[in-house]
């Protein structure tokens, strides 16, 4: 064993993020506090995410394979993944940055928390193993219960944190126990390899260690469902989005779940494939049953946060159909999906933080009341964001809705695609609620919306992307279809 | 001809609403003529397409084709036929008269400008897209103008009526993409015409596509019973709102049957023909009766307006009764008819619908009861009104006369009843259009309001002489027209007696 056997140049970017975030820590540390909060924290966090990023970008593709003995995954769908955790996570931070500094939450620890938590999901894109799965997640949601946690003097805020940390654990209990009997019924701790050996069980028929597998299975499900918030294993959702400061919200509403299907990737389509009968089946069931809870109990939502959890949950619902199909374009429409989703997420939660001032937490659906009259631009950009995740054309989201529904068409599967439309008609209205607010009523606060440049420019952007991405969504679509070609 | 003519019809206003919004609130003057520049230059570019149109041949013509998702197949294609044709002119000169008319539209109206041109851009796309789901994209895309025009400018229910308007035809649409999605599945290939040529198309799957594409496009015409959405929607939405939906974007349902549904399925349309038969009819006969009882004018003409498309839908499936007992002429006449009946309807419910907001603009109330003796004091626009109530109810020598008469004559072969109900709206149309006329038009000056109303202006003046001369030609002259779509429609006759069993 060499020190170039270990390949180490496949997680540079992983190691720069890890020697970045520690020098962070160091130098917000030895720094004096300041009036008005940690900005060199801010722009070095920024900075750093920006260089991870390019580095990924430039070594797209690259270098694929295993590389630190197996445990370590590169391959393109990973880097895509990377890619979008990277911008997910700079458009959090810059949207935070005024609605923190507000409040006096403007600390060093939360860019550092953050950027572990990130490069928990960067480890977790590229598990190569049930070992680095394990840590990925463990590292993703550790700093994530802190965060959740941050504004310690909100009794909401520790509610929260406490029921995520607790159906966290769960679920990572739920985890380990399936891959705990799958590594029983393979042998082996390697993706690559449990694949080969399942593979063999089902060409065998050893209906014995068969049943294990299934076994296993249905507890691996059953803890990447937890993490992605899919019905029945989803009440931790709507609380903790309530619950935690927006922009804490705001962070796990997109880069965790782009991690987390990465985890439902690479355990199912890389790990399990050979079962894909067994857990079809079971992704069916909570597909269908997020979609019918996510948006029939989105309707009476009152608090916008919360709207969006359970709108979150629907659209869980919807990418999980995505998996219904199992060849590259489905895969490739749940990855488009989720994309998307996140693009969205973001948008939408970054209205609600510019909505919100010092003394002021927009979080009432009412709250967009009469935005068109304040802000058209900004009235515009949600509607944008609204109607996307409704999925009407042009914009994004409708893409996103459209491929799903052609997996699903096309694996044969016509009822599942009239129940998820049937259900996203239901989905339409709390959304247009939105839109009808900020529109047909009038102003109540008519407190002029004065955004900094940087949070302005940056929802502007991500609206407009979600339009122009929706009359040219070719490119995206291929980058999709392209990553999970074998 | 090298210019991409379907194109610059589709994006010119497409590109001018978001111009008409960057000029903002504050420059109103400006905004109006800019808007109104757009769309004379949309309609200037209509007339082009018109006078290059080629009326020999039923292909696709001024085709376009670039690549848009080739992961997936999708293509950015455009053709109109002679069945698109007329369409695309009603959507564009409906719009540009709405533009000169909305005057009485005095909050955000770039934001209004802005939707409506929009709404003719995405209009216009539905009915040249030769894409499936190009056309999916334009259509749904017609939903959020409209919802925003009804919510923002409407009457004091515009909410309700909105937000039904919007899930409803949500409701419709979202199977229908299921169906396009299924097509596509099954024949390799999204685009329109080659779904339309597809050999074998089991009966099972041509029932169910039916229906999928038959709720789409029956709420959008619409049809009863699902027309439901259509008075709230219509007597809620502003004046030019009302004209759009009224005068063109339910003909893109009326389209849709013609393009997709009985080409695509033609033995599922005619397995289930008898039922669509029977929802037109009720149409025609049941609703004239509801319209009868209207208090608002607005709401009144809406009715008027199902009862006529009734016919429309009524002259497409008859097509089939007449194919039945081997009359093709009959069948041929029966589909031209429908779509004689559809765009004249565009002309004259649009008409009534722009009288109405004349007398909105001066009045602020669209209800029967606030009017009386209107000729009295506004001599020139009740001739013009009385006009297109006459054409409402088929008078002959006015364009609603020729579209009713085709359907009923080509009916009348298969069956004397169809033709006897059908016929029926003449009386009921005339009852309930004529009614409204006495009591708003003639009689004394009912009150201070009505007597202290002005004449129309110069400019409504142009926009209502310029319609009436439409229907009277129309109704004088349908040749024009006919010959138009002459090839189109006896392509499409010859797809529908062509089994895919």
């Amino acid at each position: 064993m060499t020190f170039a056997m270990l390949k180490i140049a496949a997680a540079g970017p992983e190691i720069l993020v890890l020697v970045g975030t520690c020098a962070i820590l160091m130098v917000d540390v030895f720094r004096s506090p300041r009036e008005g909060g940690s900005t060199l924290a801010y722009w070095l966090t920024l900075l750093l995410l920006l260089a991870g990023g390019v580095l990924t970008v430039l070594g797209f593709g690259q270098n694929a394979g295993l590389a630190l003995n197996g445990y370590f995954l590169k391959d393109s769908l990973g880097d895509l993944l990377k890619v979008f955790i990277y911008l997910a996570t700079f458009v959090t931070f810059v949207y935070s940055r005024e609605y923190l500094r507000e409040r006096g939450l403007l600390k060093g620890e939360f860019f550092v928390l953050g950027l572990f938590s990130m490069l928990g999901m960067l480890v977790l894109v590229s598990a190569g193993s049930f070992l680095t799965i394990f840590l990925g997640l463990e590292l993703l949601s550790l700093p994530l219960y802190a965060m959740v946690a941050f504004d310690r003097d909100s009794a909401v805020a520790s509610e929260a944190a406490m029921k995520y940390f607790v159906m966290g654990a769960i679920a990572t209990g739920m985890l380990l126990y399936g891959m705990s009997m799958l590594y029983g019924a393979t042998g082996s701790l390697d993706l690559a390899q449990v694949s080969a050996a399942v593979h063999q069980v089902v060409a065998g028929h050893a209906d014995q260690q068969q049943l294990v597998l299934v076994f296993g299975t249905v507890f691996v499900v059953v803890g990447v469902a937890f993490k992605l918030g899919a019905v029945p294993f989803h009440m931790w959702l709507p609380d903790v989005y309530q619950g935690s400061p927006t922009p804490v919200t705001l962070f796990l509403s997109a880069a965790p779940k782009l991690a987390a299907f990465a985890m439902l990737m690479r355990l199912l389509m890389g790990a399990l494939e050979p079962l894909v009968g067994q857990w079809q089946q079971m992704i069916a069931v909570l597909a269908v049953l997020s979609m019918v809870v996510g948006n029939v109990v989105a309707i009476s939502q009152t608090n916008i946060k919360r709207m969006l959890g359970y709108s979150a949950i629907a659209h869980v619902g919807f990418l999980f159909l995505g998996m219904m199909a199992s060849e590259p374009q489905g895969y490739s429409a749940a990855l488009f999906y989720m994309i998307t989703y996140s693009m969205m997420s973001l948008g939408s939660l970054g209205m609600v933080l510019l909505l919100s001032r010092a003394g002021f937490e927009a979080e009432r659906v009412e709250d967009f009341k009469g935005l068109n009259e304040r802000s058209p631009w900004f009235a515009a950009m949600m509607a944008i964001i609204m109607l996307s995740m409704a999925g009407a054309p042009p914009f994004i989201g409708f893409w996103a809705k459209w491929e799903v529904l052609r997996a699903v068409v096309f694996a044969g599967q016509v009822w599942l695609a009239i129940l998820a439309v049937f259900f996203s008609i239901i989905g339409a209205w709390y959304y247009l609620r939105v839109v009808w607010f900020m529109y047909f009523e009038k102003a109540r606060d008519v407190t002029p919306l004065v955004p900094t440049v940087g949070m302005g420019a940056m929802i502007s952007v991500n609206g407009l992307a979600l339009l122009c991405l929706g009359v040219f969504p070719g490119s995206l679509m291929a980058v999709c279809l392209m990553v999970l070609s074998r | 001809m090298s210019l991409p003519l379907l194109s610059l019809i589709i994006w010119v206003p497409i590109l001018g609403a978001a111009g008409v919004l960057a000029l903002g609130e504050s420059r109103v003057a400006l905004v109006r003529q800019v808007a109104l520049g757009v769309a004379g230059m949309t309609f200037i570019l209509t007339l082009l397409l018109l006078m290059d149109f080629d009326k020999a041949t039923y292909v696709m013509q001024f085709v376009e084709d670039a690549s848009w998702i080739p992961s997936f197949g999708i293509r950015y294609s455009l053709g109109v036929d002679g069945i698109a044709a007329p369409l695309i002119l009603l959507a564009s000169l409906f719009t540009l008269l709405v533009v000169a008319m909305s005057e009485s539209i005095q909050y955000r109206v770039s934001q209004y400008m802005a939707a409506l041109l929009f709404m003719e851009g995405v209009m216009i796309g539905a009915f040249s897209a030769t894409d499936a789901i190009l056309f999916y994209v334009f259509w749904e895309a017609m939903l959020i103008p409209m919802f925003l025009i009804i919510g923002v400018w409407g009457g004091p229910h515009r909410i309700y009526a909105t937000i039904k308007f919007f899930l409803y035809t949500f409701l419709g649409s979202v199977f229908m993409l299921i169906a396009l999605i299924y097509l596509g599945y099954l024949t390799g290939s999204f685009n329109i015409l080659k779904i339309q040529s597809t050999a074998h198309i089991g009966m099972t799957a041509q029932i169910l596509i039916f229906i999928a594409f038959a709720l789409a496009f029956a709420v959008k015409i619409p049809m009863w019973p699902v027309h439901t959405w259509l008075p709230d929607a219509y007597g809620e939405a502003p004046a030019g709102g009302t004209v759009i939906m009224a005068a063109v974007m339910g003909k893109v349902g009326l389209y849709g049957v013609l393009r997709f549904l009985l080409p695509i399925v033609p033995d599922g349309s005619q397995y289930l023909s008898g039922l669509m038969i029977a929802l037109s009819l009720i149409a025609v006969v049941y609703i004239g009766f509801v319209a009868m009882v209207q208090q608002d004018m607005k709401r009144l003409i809406a009715y008027s307006s199902v009862a006529h498309m009734g016919f429309a839908t009524l002259g497409a499936f008859a097509a089939f009764a007449a194919l039945a007992i081997g009359d093709r002429s009959a069948a041929v006449l029966g589909m031209e008819g429908a779509v004689v009946q559809t765009v004249s309807h565009g002309f004259i419910t649009g008409a009534l619908f722009l009288c109405v907001g004349v007398l909105f603009s001066r009045v602020r109330s669209s209800l029967v009861a606030d009017y009386g003796g209107v000729a009295n004091t506004m001599p020139i626009f009740a001739a013009l009104m009385v006009l297109f109530a006459m054409a409402n109810t088929g008078l002959p020598g006015t364009s609603g006369f020729v579209g009713e008469f085709m359907v009923i004559l080509g009916i009348f072969q298969s069956s004397f009843w169809y033709a006897f109900l059908a016929a029926t709206t003449l009386i009921l149309g005339a009852a309930y259009t004529l009614w409204m006329v006495k009591r708003v038009i003639f009689g004394g000056v009912s009150n201070d309001t009505v007597a202290a109303l002005s004449d129309i202006n110069n400019r409504e003046f142009v926009v209502l002489g310029v319609l009436a001369l439409l229907v009277l030609i129309l109704g004088l002259w349908p040749a024009p027209l006919v010959d138009m779509m002459r090839e189109s429609v006896n392509h499409l006759v010859n797809q529908i007696g062509h089994s895919k069993l």
